[in-house]
């Protein structure tokens, strides 16, 4: 059964490396995507840390500035 | 009504929702992967070779699709001054660039076992390629122009020009003599793939759909905290 599965009547190859190269694929995108969305939110939690306590209370009164701050946001 | 398209409204639920996708994605990929690869039945001309449509069509509709999604909003988006437009655009087009290679890469393969070539400057293939090209066009306009109205008019310029591409790439097919096998789905008349067959199919293709989903919620995100950035500096 295993073996009918991995070589397909002789087209196993080209099935399991279309299959192969797809899945790489999108890990590869999501792993790229989701390296841009942490280096952007640690480069926001650095930057927030920097700002006087009264920025701080500016800055919070935004919604999505919590929420970027939050754990929640995160992926 | 397109004041609901604030991304300060719309981070709320973005920020949340990729999480979500991921784990209905990964249960919908392992039911279609399942399907396509162990319990759908071997096709009686191509035999097991067929089973690379089940990666292979849902990644050609999904790039085709977001190519028309993106040049529609970055013409809305142009016409209405709608900024957070040409943003979504933006952060559709990695995943639709991803799709456009892997419909050439496992068209390749599919190409060996059944025309036995890897690669033919067919129609529909070359039209293909030439949509993967304005993609990349698009992704590096994002990168070249730094000025906002350079980029959103390089951008929708090259969208345009791509979207001619798309009826030729859906039509190819019928109207020159191709390699290319006609459409096998049709919405408007029947069908000519079998249940068995189709079923799968929509499996992957929603798989897929929520992949690229969660993409661009993941890319869209990932550009909202780059403007809030640029935001506290000028606090």
């Amino acid at each position: 059964m295993i073996n009918e599965i991995l070589i397909m009547n002789g087209y196993g190859l080209y099935v399991w490396s279309a299959f192969i190269f797809t899945l790489v694929s999108f890990a590869t995108l999501y792993f790229v995507i989701k390296n841009q969305y942490v280096k952007e939110r640690n480069k926001f939690i650095v930057k927030f840390g920097t700002l006087n306590s009264e920025r701080v209370s500016l800055a919070k009164s935004q919604g999505m500035n919590k929420e970027i701050l939050s754990n929640t946001s995160s992926i | 009504m397109f004041k609901y398209f604030e991304p300060n409204k719309i981070f709320l639920i973005t920020s949340k929702a990729p999480r979500y996708v991921l784990f209905l994605f990964i249960i919908v990929l392992s039911i279609g992967l399942l399907e396509a690869l162990i319990f759908s039945p071997e096709d009686y001309k191509q035999g097991d070779a067929v089973r690379i449509m089940y990666v292979h069509v849902p990644s050609a509709w999904i790039s085709l699709g977001i190519f028309s999604l993106i040049t529609l909003l970055s013409i809305i988006g142009y016409i209405f001054k709608i900024k957070n437009f040409f943003l979504i655009s933006k952060s559709l087009a990695p995943s639709g660039f991803i799709f456009n290679i892997i419909a050439l890469v496992t068209g390749s393969i599919w190409g060996r076992p059944t025309w036995g070539t890897w690669w033919a400057w067919d129609a529909r293939i070359t039209a293909m390629l030439i949509l993967a090209l304005f993609y990349l066009l698009y992704l590096f306009a994002w990168r070249v122009f730094e000025d906002k109205d350079s980029v959103f008019k390089a951008t929708l310029i090259i969208t345009i020009l791509g979207i001619i591409n798309v009826p030729i790439i859906k039509y190819s097919v019928d109207w020159w003599n191709t390699l290319h096998q006609p459409a096998s789905i049709n919405i408007f008349t029947k069908s000519s793939i079998d249940i068995s067959m189709l079923f799968p199919l929509m499996i992957m293709t929603a798989a897929f759909a929520l992949f690229s989903l969660l993409i661009f919620l993941m890319k869209y995100n990932t550009e909202l905290i780059k403007i809030k950035n640029k935001g506290l500096d000028r606090l």
